[in-house]
């Protein structure tokens, strides 16, 4: 992004065609870390952990699933740079905007 | 430059950022979709274990059966980047038979969540029963419309690439449908951990 | 073409898709609540119930504050356009003037519970949310000071979108400065749901919003139809306005402290409120004459046969005017290539040794004489499943309050209208 109005125009950058892609391996393996997080969020609901603990343990394992099925499955992670951000000021925007929401109502007094 | 062509499916223009705008049009719908499923996620936490009258969630939830859509779901994610690797290689028959399993995976879903509700129904709990009702339907609901609407992309793709629409470039069309699919895919990653899993205090009073 | 050469309106056009990109999901959810408790019972905002009514005003401001930024943002465009047209000088602090609206589309998410403080929220919150507030006040004021910047030694010249432009800039800060009043809470405690607020959004929506958009009217009014508006009319019309909305909202400030609150129809006499109430009367009705005249322009404009001696008629500064008036369906025979801001300017002037604009004569910038003249541009054919799309959503609105079957009648002609439209090719074949 230039900021010189009289510089001269750039050149448009090449498309890259040649993305890295993840092998068929590699994706089967995201998979079955997705189940075993899930699987472990499960045994997290079942067990005797409670309260504080119990919430950030789940919301720790959601978070990380989240993240991969973002980096990986929707190819993030090897995408510009420009998706993610654009994605980010949503799904960051909301949570900020929704949090204070919730603040408001003093919600974590419930 | 003049010569501006677009068919049905798909032809980048260059863009000066080399960024495919279809794509950017995808990721920017996304993250509105991020501001609605926080609306219906933000009520149904302000209203966790607020309701006035039961049945309340501990009373209907079947987290093993919840858990196994969950999976079905997930696996679905999985089929579909499955799908987009074979719409990479032009192998269009395993592309179709992956994007047939990732639809047939949602409907299984979809099926389940419609069990899963009819069950609560039985049990006593309707979107206007309380509080609980109201925001956990409106909210899976919701997720449960935007799986279908999927599940007819899949299906639309499955019959385009029949006809041939898709031999340009398969795996953009793919691509785009995926981003949508995983994205729903994750709303329910949210929304299994935080309705389902997360406990609900019983208000005061109640056993 | 680069971020930082794209006019203003552009720009702002920009931030406002994020505006409503955002802002939009989120009333989408608080209706959708609201309409489930009136038709379904449900319990989102029934106290009775557990549900808290405060949920409704949380969410319809979440969207309805950046809904006032989407409704000015563009407006502010226009006076960016319009005025170093009008000052022949190139628009001040061009890069302050985009940053600070990308500044008020991102603050403005901040700020929702201002139209909330008498709600109840409490001391933290009011203050947290007067504090945010008062700090989005600096960006619109940074965009003041340049457009003031942009006047100052300028070569002026008042014809009609000139008057407009910068009868929305006075309006505007008028309203401002009555906005920045509501920011501070103890202040707006007096305020709220009085006609003082009334005042205020009319200052800064129809003195900036609606005086930014005749002026764009009457400025890209040839760019569309290829004729000028009157500009005798105009400048009448202009002044009617002004006078005329001045006198129908400037009393409102007076009428709202003296004690009018907002949404009622009638107050007793008692009150002391009709004197006021009559002026504003008055400049209502000013307010349609001049309205009046305004579509009489048009009408008169539009019957004339096209009388545009050239496609460039304001001297302007940006690229759209260099296609004919009106321009063709695709715009530009050939995409052109931008070297700065206000490109059109300088493929017309440059500056001599002593700092004088030299007009460029014609072909001498080295643009090549577009010799293109349409020819394999393509363009998506003209459809009608767009139609069949939209007849859908009555038969779903129809069916939400009376029937489920229409619901699914209009569900299936939206979803067949969008495959209808999406598989069409865009040749005729």
């Amino acid at each position: 992004m230039s900021l010189d109005p009289h510089a001269p125009p750039r050149p448009a950058p090449p498309v890259a065609h040649a993305e890295y892609h993840p092998s068929t391996r590699e994706y089967v393996r995201v998979g079955l870390i997705l189940i075993a997080l899930t699987c472990i969020e499960v045994w997290l609901s079942y067990s005797s952990i409670d309260g504080w603990k119990l919430i950030a343990l789940l919301l720790t394992c959601t978070l990380i699933k989240f993240l991969m099925v973002v980096g990986y499955f929707m190819h993030l992670k090897f995408d510009n740079g420009r998706f993610s951000r654009l994605f980010a000021l949503g799904a960051v925007g909301a949570f900020t905007l929704y949090v204070v929401v919730l603040l408001m109502f003093g919600v974590w007094g419930h | 430059m003049a010569d501006v062509t677009h068919d049905a499916v798909h032809t980048e223009h260059v863009t000066s950022t080399g960024l495919s705008s279809t794509k950017l049009a995808m990721w920017l719908f996304l993250a509105s979709e991020c501001l609605l499923f926080g609306g219906l996620i933000t009520a149904y936490v302000l209203y966790r274990g607020q309701s006035t009258t039961g049945p309340y969630p501990q009373d209907v939830f079947d987290i093993g059966y919840t858990s196994v859509s969950s999976f079905v779901l997930l696996a679905s994610s999985l089929t579909m980047v499955l799908s987009h690797n074979a719409a990479l290689a032009r192998d269009y028959a395993r592309m179709r038979l992956w994007l047939l399993g990732t639809a047939m995976l949602g409907l299984t879903f979809v099926g389940g969540q419609v069990f899963e509700f009819t069950t609560f129904y039985h049990e006593g709990l309707s979107i206007k029963t309380n509080l609980f009702g109201s925001t956990f339907f409106t909210l899976t609901g919701f997720h449960g419309v935007h799986v279908t609407v999927g599940i007819l992309m899949l299906l639309i793709l499955v019959v385009l690439s029949f006809r041939g629409a898709l031999s340009d470039d398969p795996a953009f069309p793919v691509e785009m449908v995926g981003l949508y699919w995983h994205f729903v895919d994750i709303v329910w990653i949210v929304i299994f951990t935080l309705v389902y899993l997360i406990p609900s205090p019983k208000p005061p009073g109640v056993p | 073409m680069s971020m930082f050469r794209m006019p203003v309106f552009v720009w702002m056009g920009l931030v406002v898709q994020f505006l409503l990109a955002f802002s939009l999901p989120i009333i989408t959810v608080a209706l959708f609540q609201l309409l489930f408790d009136r038709r379904w019972g449900t319990a989102f905002f029934d106290p009775t119930r557990g549900g808290e009514p405060i949920l409704w005003q949380h969410m319809f401001w979440l969207f309805g504050h950046p809904e006032v930024y989407i409704l000015i943002l563009p407006a502010f465009g226009i006076i960016s356009e319009i005025l170093p047209v009008f000052a022949r000088k190139p628009l001040f602090g061009y890069q302050f003037v985009v940053f600070s609206g990308i500044a008020i589309g991102f603050i403005g998410f901040g700020v929702w519970a201002h139209h909330m403080y008498a709600a109840g929220l409490g001391p933290v919150a009011n203050t947290a949310f007067g504090i945010s507030t008062a700090i989005i006040a600096i960006p619109t004021g940074v965009k003041i000071f340049n457009w003031m910047g942009t006047l100052y030694g300028g070569d002026l010249h008042f014809a009609s979108p000139m008057l407009f432009a910068i009868g929305a800039v006075a309006m505007f800060v008028i309203g401002g400065l009555s906005g920045v009043t509501h920011s501070i809470v103890p202040s707006d405690y007096q305020q709220t749901d009085t006609y003082y607020i009334v005042a205020h959004l009319h200052y800064v929506l129809f003195g900036g919003a609606v005086f930014g958009i005749f002026g764009g009217m009457y400025y890209w009014w040839p760019k569309v139809f290829g004729r000028m508006l009157n500009e005798a009319w105009g400048k009448v019309q202009f002044w009617i306005l002004l006078i005329g909305f001045n006198l129908a909202f400037a009393p409102m400030h007076i009428l709202g402290l003296g004690g009018m609150i907002r949404r009622e129809y009638t107050y007793p006499a008692s009150l002391g409120l009709t004197v006021w109430n009559q002026v504003s009367s008055v400049g209502a009705f000013t307010i349609a004459l001049s309205v009046l005249l305004f579509i009489i322009n048009v009408v008169r404009t539009q019957a004339k046969k096209r009388a545009l001696e050239t496609d460039d008629p304001w001297d302007a500064r940006t690229l759209e005017w260099t296609t004919p008036c009106p321009p063709p369906a695709y715009n530009f025979a050939e995409v052109p290539t931008v070297h700065s801001l206000d490109e059109f300017w300088h493929r017309k002037y440059a500056e001599d040794e002593t700092g004088r604009l030299v007009r460029v004569p014609a072909g001498a910038s080295g643009e090549a004489h577009p010799t293109a003249d349409g020819h394999g541009i393509h363009l998506p054919s003209p459809s009608f499943w767009p139609l069949v799309i939209s007849l859908g959503f009555p038969l779903l609105g129809y069916g939400v309050l009376y029937s489920w079957w229409l619901i699914g009648a209009g569900a299936v002609v939206i979803v067949v209208g969008l495959i209808g439209f999406v598989l069409e090719p865009s040749v005729a074949e």
